[in-house]
């Protein structure tokens, strides 16, 4: 069974029809790679996953529990909670709370959370201590272990993003959304980024990758999506879908991509 | 000056002064908290739609209510006060002091409001977002994440109201509180200039004062930026 099923989904914004009966399916361990120029609905794609903005129609499945169905009432308070998080993103501007060091901002997440149990009062010092050790875990995972105490307004661009993946992965989702995360750093620090994705690919890590970087989707991600003006236009194996589009419109957008790659470099 | 009447006069003065300290004191204690819940009030968002536009009953009663609290002069307000309630036959405010507590209150939570709406109003959706998608409810969005970066971002110009504050106490003497410049004015009456002069003293050394412990509260956010 997929992890992940969405069934036409679809969402505007005043006129504009942003996605329109978006449908594929992910399967556990799998990454997928989201293509496509500036306004082609992939990243409102990711925000209607990730519950951040309510899609018009359609159905959301995680290990087929409907999360989203734009048929029902929408769930509520600890359901709806619950939903949030079979899904993790990390977000293009890092959106890091500058108050709190990285560990915090690790951790943070995961301390509310354990307020609710049942046990908490009983067991809290044991709790919290689980928590601080499973989020220093998560920064080594991130190459980050020195940088535990450090502010996010000390840590570089490529560094505040990696802390961004810890915190998401802190809360082990079932699916790992990632929104152009490299898209608002210095070409120099991209490769930091990109080489912790890559380490979350090998081990596994079901993953949603909405990215400009078409060779590391090549590389990395098992599967490619292609989506132009808010509908998925194809989809296949990366190096198929890359190395070999099929479609009229993957191959113009390609190519495109490429020459400005070329003009930018040049 | 420095002869035992000038002891006496300063001593005066400095009775006046405790009063003004103490209208000082309680408006800041009301003012903070109650500017908070009007904040809340011009943000609300609840309402209905009437002919396809949006119309938000709250958002507007409070926006209205600041509109005039801002737009007339403090002095009028306390007059207003003091004596409006007897000219329109109600029960008149017997004691000074409360009708200028009141007044302070009310005038100063409108400012604080607007600059708590503007400091809430720049804090990034992403944080909201981030928070969101970790699970958070509002309520700990609002307290964890959002509601320190506000408080480094609108201390320097909540301070700017604290040391106006300061001097504001003196539009008291409109309705005859014995506060500091009170007194020194009647003194200049009977011909003696000093104590008139001497009050800017007291003033300077206050918020000198202020000024230290604003600085002090700024310094203990820089560890983070916001």
């Amino acid at each position: 069974m997929a992890i992940l099923e969405v069934t036409g989904l679809s969402k505007h914004f005043g006129e504009l029809e942003v996605i329109r009966d978006i449908s594929f399916s992910l399967e556990k361990g799998e990454s997928l790679a989201i293509i496509g120029s500036s306004g082609s609905g992939k990243t409102t794609l990711l925000r209607c996953l990730t519950a951040l903005e309510t899609p018009d129609t359609g159905v959301i499945r995680v290990s087929g529990d409907t999360v989203f169905d734009a048929a029902q009432p929408r769930p509520k308070g600890a359901q709806a909670r619950a939903n949030q998080l079979r899904f993790g993103l990390v977000f293009q501007s890092f959106n890091l709370f500058p108050q709190y060091t990285a560990l915090k901002n690790v951790t943070l997440a995961a301390e509310l959370l354990a307020k609710e149990r049942a046990d908490y009062k009983a067991n809290k010092k044991r709790i919290l201590s689980e928590i601080a050790e499973k989020g220093r875990a998560a920064l080594e995972s991130v190459g980050l272990s020195a940088k535990a105490d450090n502010y996010p307004h000390q840590l570089s661009g490529g560094q505040q993003q990696r802390v961004a993946i810890a915190r998401a992965l802190m809360l082990e989702p079932d699916i790992l959304c990632f929104d152009e995360p490299t898209s608002a750093l210095d070409p120099e620090l991209t490769g930091e980024v990109l080489n912790v994705i890559r380490s979350l690919a090998d081990r596994d890590t079901t993953m949603l990758i909405v990215t400009h970087e078409m060779q590391f989707a090549r590389q990395v991600a098992d599967n490619v999506l292609f989506m132009d003006g808010g509908v998925i236009v194809e989809y296949g194996k990366a190096e198929d879908v890359i190395g070999n589009p099929r479609e009229e419109r993957t191959r113009r957008f390609l190519e495109r991509y490429s020459n400005e790659r070329y003009s930018s470099n040049g | 000056m420095f002869t035992p009447e000038g002891a006496v006069v300063l001593g005066k003065l400095l009775d006046g002064f405790v009063l003004n300290l103490q209208i000082f004191v309680i408006t800041l204690i009301g003012s903070l908290p109650l500017g908070l819940i009007i904040m809340f009030g011009s943000r609300s968002r609840l309402g209905l739609r009437v002919f396809g536009r949006k119309f938000r009953p709250i958002r507007l009663l409070t926006r209205g209510f600041v509109w005039v609290i801002r737009g007339t002069p403090l002095m009028l307000q306390l007059i207003f006060v003091f004596y409006g309630p007897g000219l329109m036959g109600l029960p008149p405010i017997k004691s000074r002091v409360t009708a200028t507590l009141v007044t302070f209150v009310i005038n100063y939570a409108a400012y604080f409001s607007e600059i708590f709406r503007g400091g809430i109003d720049s804090i990034p959706q992403g944080q909201y977002e981030a928070g969101q998608v970790l699970g958070m409810t509002k309520r700990q969005v609002f307290f964890k994440v959002v509601l320190l970066q506000v408080v480094k971002r609108v201390t320097p110009s909540v301070g700017n109201e604290i040391i106006t504050l300061v001097k504001d106490t003196s539009l008291s003497r409109i309705i005859s509180v014995t506060e500091i410049l009170f007194v020194a004015d009647n003194y200049t009456r009977q011909g003696l200039l000093w104590p008139l002069f001497t009050t800017a003293v007291f003033f300077l050394v206050f918020n000198g004062l202020v000024t230290l412990a604003l600085g002090r509260i700024e310094r203990k956010m820089d560890y983070f930026r916001a």
